[in-house]
């Protein structure tokens, strides 16, 4: 018999008090609900095919109400990491921070040091762009054959995250048909910047993935 | 006395000429030289595939650790922690839809990587490619829900492969930002 089985286990998992949230919404305490907290993020060729895009998204779960008043911190860095010789330490990284009204963009260039500390080579800097505001177009930049945003956007992220932790918690055997979007309504802000591949280098495969590094 | 009169409008003018030129290179477009970009910065978040920390790590400080932790450690320090997860959250779990056992399914999912491929077509599982990038329109939850629960031929567990949310709440833009105004 699997579904007691699985039943069992997922009672156990909620015993020991795993608390499902989506993708990466509020995932962890010391990032909860401050510009470092990273929801998502996405990596897809762009609509010229010669480019690659990279879109993370933070502050997750903003209402309407109080997406004008969410702003990026100026000492809070989002960094892009790109390995391209598949050992999971980043060759190239693509950094954003605000300074102002603005965002900032620095690469895709190989960092003096790989891991959790990272510095700002300014004379990587590839473009910057307006910090677009909320209920206006979106502004964009372009610069070297990069473009740039940031700002706030509608969550791309869907999921019925409820009927999960209710399935979690024992209270549901599984989900709903239809299923209830938990993220339907509610906003992030958003970086997103689409590269020309050639600046990534060769490889036919990469490892990429999303830091948030706070100013020490 | 005279000379310092002079040599204080001196000094004032070339304060001016100073303050002048530092307001001029603010006005221009290359506004970063006078920007403050130094100073370390130090890892606060961390993630690539959707869900991963969520799902397969405890609440509170080892969320926190595992999102100060770089990929190239993650394997080591995670794998077993992940594998114990995947049988709690699946105890009847065999191998999943790509054929991957406990042991190397989650030895995948523990380095936290997004795996994108440089030429053709990024989806995180489309049917046909498998992890070749995250677009914005990939149904990620059902892909992951399927891989835990599904069993080998992505039949087990009906009632927990997909949460029949299928789609954002606003359709996504063909062009650059590609993600569409809040709401």
């Amino acid at each position: 018999m699997k579904k007691p089985k699985m039943i069992l286990g997922l009672a156990l998992v909620a015993i020991t008090g795993l608390v499902l949230v989506a993708a990466d919404h509020i995932d962890a305490p010391s990032v909860t609900g401050n510009a470092a907290d990273i929801t998502d993020m996405y990596t897809f060729q762009g609509q010229n095919t010669n480019n690659l895009v990279f879109a993370v998204n933070t502050q997750g779960l903003l209402s309407p109400n109080a997406t004008a008043a969410a702003m990026f911190s100026e000492n809070v860095m989002i960094e892009i990491n790109i390995d391209n010789t598949g050992d999971n330490v980043e060759d190239l990284v693509i950094q954003a921070i605000r300074k102002g009204n603005k965002m900032y963009f620095f690469g895709p260039y190989a960092p003096a040091a790989t891991g959790t500390s990272s510095t700002i080579k300014t004379s990587a800097a590839s473009g910057n762009v307006a910090i677009s505001t909320y209920g206006s177009a979106a502004v964009i930049a372009e610069s070297g054959g990069m473009k740039f945003f940031a700002g706030p956007r509608d969550d791309p992220f869907f999921f019925d995250l409820g009927q999960f932790q209710a399935i979690l918690g024992g209270t549901a055997s599984g989900f709903n048909n239809p299923g209830t979007d938990t993220f339907a309504g509610t906003n992030v802000l958003s970086v997103v910047v689409e590269v020309p591949k050639a600046m990534l280098g060769t490889a036919t495969s990469l490892n990429v993935w999303a830091e948030t590094k706070k100013k020490q | 006395m005279k000379t310092n009169k002079i040599k204080i409008i001196a000094i004032a003018l070339m304060g001016a000429v100073v303050s002048a030129s530092c307001n001029d290179d603010d006005a221009s477009n290359n506004s970063m030289v006078s920007a403050d970009f130094s100073g370390t910065f130090v890892q606060q978040d961390q993630m690539a595939r959707p869900a991963i920390n969520t799902v397969f790590i405890a609440s509170g400080q080892p969320k926190d650790e595992f999102n100060a932790t770089i990929p190239s450690m993650m394997g080591a320090k995670y794998q077993s922690a992940f594998q114990s997860r995947l049988l709690a959250l699946n105890a009847a779990y065999t191998t999943n839809a790509l054929g991957l056992t406990a042991s190397q399914f989650s030895g995948v999912l523990a380095t936290d990587v997004l795996n994108v491929k440089t030429s053709g077509k990024t989806t995180f599982f489309d049917g046909t490619n498998v992890l070749t990038g995250r677009a914005l329109a990939d149904d990620v939850i059902d892909v992951e829900l399927l891989l835990i629960f599904g069993g080998p031929m992505g039949t087990s567990n009906p009632g927990l492969t997909s949460d029949h949310v299928d789609a954002n709440d606003k359709p996504f833009s063909a062009s650059f930002p590609y993600l569409v105004a809040a709401w």
